[in-house]
């Protein structure tokens, strides 16, 4: 019992500090990538290829003025970017890592808590997240800021309507709410994305939605709303504002692989006869690759596609991702009863 | 009608087709685009490592020649100052005594040479109007500064220095006419 607690402290603790570094290391990929796409190279000075930027970002973020506006709600003013960041954190407590470790002839599952509610706790999460950006846009008292949070909380109901509702499909199919039970479905090239390639889709692109992403960034919209939400947030508070921004990529990039490009699971990984401590590490490399793979994705489409405006996000929400959710669910319902 | 170039486009407004309104298809287009790019050469030049070559006639700020012999050639005619468009260049001339002929080549020179390298406009009018050889703009350029007052330059940096070692090469900005004008050893300062 002891041994376990300690188990999925030191997990949770590696998780965490994985979470922050993928985190730091994304601003800077971030920034290379763009670089590239645009025939640049990127930050390139501080440190060999420029790997000490991320730490030179942080430390000035932390030796920048602290200011707050005058007629600012205090408490809310704090608490609004560590929800954020508090938020962001908590979601990979149910994503399934990997396959057990074994030590001692011991099994240790690779996942800090296996609920069995788990697709649920992760939603409820996520929607929590756009709490710190509302009461961060609210507490601000500016108008850019509140115009920000305004937008920022009528997109996440939109899009997290049709974002269930592409999870329900998974759900039926599954017949489970265990984010591990999920994974374990979808062994070999038994992946979700080949059964529901639209609900894949609409997934996709309410994720990108979900975490503020371009082209749907509406929220810190720069040539609009000045920063958006976090107008008047500087020094750290803003960097938690814009870190929580990149953990949340790298989460719903692990909620996707999980949910649709089967985890960690790879073709032939389990029939190559490999220790269940290398398999475990292997099989966490390959969850990790595919996290990368969907990180880049969100760049990629980042520094290609311009903004939306408000009304394509809303007319694109409602009138088209939400009915082809529904339809989506209505199909994979019909082929469940007749494949029975 | 007839476009100038061949670049204009037809803007319409017709509806879109289903294919089109689904935007997928643009979308994987444009990514395809963006992708092609990441492999592409980067233009950009590594600037304190690498420096981005001049042109051999760019136009930067001026020098005032000195002869083979280290005197200096200008003989204060102001022809550059009627030839120069923005009106930077301002001098006051003097008349050379017994003794300062190793200090200038005519009679004449310039005590004072002022351009003003705020109103400066860099086209080289000035250059092409000197009968004597005497102004050439360089490769080198205007140096940053606060105050306004230090953009007026004068003959302490303009003239290049007197040591050999330490001219200004402007060999490069002669043209052939120049160059074979030089040859005619009837003029006194080709001599």
């Amino acid at each position: 019992m002891v041994t376990q607690i300690i188990y999925k402290t030191l997990l949770a603790s590696f998780i965490l500090v994985l979470s922050l570094v993928v985190a730091m290391y994304s601003t800077l990929i971030e920034r290379k990538v763009a670089g590239w796409f645009q025939d640049r190279h990127g930050p390139n000075r501080a440190g060999p290829w420029g790997l000490l930027q991320p730490l030179a970002d942080g430390i000035k973020l932390f030796f920048k003025e602290e200011f707050m506006p005058a007629s600012a709600d205090k408490f809310l003013y704090i608490l609004g970017p560590s929800l954020t960041m508090f938020v962001a954190l908590l979601t990979s407590a149910a994503i399934p890592w990997g396959p057990d470790l074994v030590i001692n002839g011991v099994a240790y599952p690779l996942q800090v808590a296996d609920v069995n509610i788990g697709i649920l706790y992760v939603f409820a999460i996520l929607s929590i997240g756009v709490y710190g950006i509302m009461i961060g846009g609210w507490a601000s008292n500016n108008k850019y800021a509140l115009l920000g949070a305004v937008r920022a909380s009528s997109q996440m109901i939109s899009y997290e309507l049709a974002m269930s509702l592409s999870i329900i499909t998974i759900v039926m199919m599954t017949g489970s709410l265990s984010l591990r039970e999920i994974v374990a479905q979808q062994q070999g090239f038994n992946w979700n994305i080949i059964y529901q390639p639209l609900g894949f889709l609409i997934f996709l692109i309410c994720a990108f939605a979900e975490t503020n992403r371009s082209p749907f960034d509406l929220p810190e919209c720069e040539t609009e709303l000045v920063g958006g939400y976090h107008t008047e947030y500087s020094s750290m508070k803003l960097g938690f504002y814009l870190f929580a921004e990149y953990i949340n990529m790298f989460i719903s990039g692990a909620v996707m692989a999980t949910l649709f490009l089967g985890g960690y699971h790879f073709p032939g990984l389990d029939k190559l006869g490999l220790s269940p401590n290398v398999f475990a590490f292997v099989s966490f490399m390959v969850l990790f690759t595919k996290i990368t793979f969907f990180g880049f994705i969100y760049m990629w489409i980042r520094w290609t596609l311009p903004r939306f405006r408000y009304d394509q996000l809303m007319k694109l929400g409602w009138k088209s991702l939400i009915p082809l959710a529904i339809l989506n669910v209505v199909i994979t319902g019909v082929v469940i009863l007749l494949n029975q | 009608m007839k476009s100038l170039t061949n670049r204009s486009k037809v803007v319409s407004n017709k509806k879109m087709t289903f294919w089109e309104r689904i935007y997928f298809p643009a979308i994987l287009n444009g990514m395809g685009i963006t992708f092609g790019h990441l492999f592409r050469r980067k233009t950009t030049v590594q600037y304190p490592e690498v420096k981005r070559e001049f042109s051999d006639i760019y136009r930067g700020r001026h020098v005032l020649k000195r002869d083979d012999e280290g005197r200096e050639r200008c003989t204060s005619c102001g022809l550059c100052a009627v030839a120069c468009p923005a009106e930077a260049i301002t001098m006051v001339s003097a008349e050379r005594k017994p003794g300062e002929e190793h200090l200038y080549r005519e009679e004449k020179y310039s005590a004072v040479y002022e351009i003003d390298m705020l109103r400066c406009i860099f086209c080289g009018d000035c250059e092409e109007a000197c009968p004597k050889e005497a102004i050439f703009l360089t490769t080198e350029l205007v140096k940053a500064d606060y105050q306004r007052e230090n953009f007026i330059y004068g003959k302490d940096v303009l003239v290049e220095p007197a040591d050999p070692a330490k001219r200004i090469d402007v060999s490069k900005r002669q043209t052939p006419e120049v160059i074979e004008f030089k040859k005619d050893k009837r003029y006194k300062h080709n001599r």
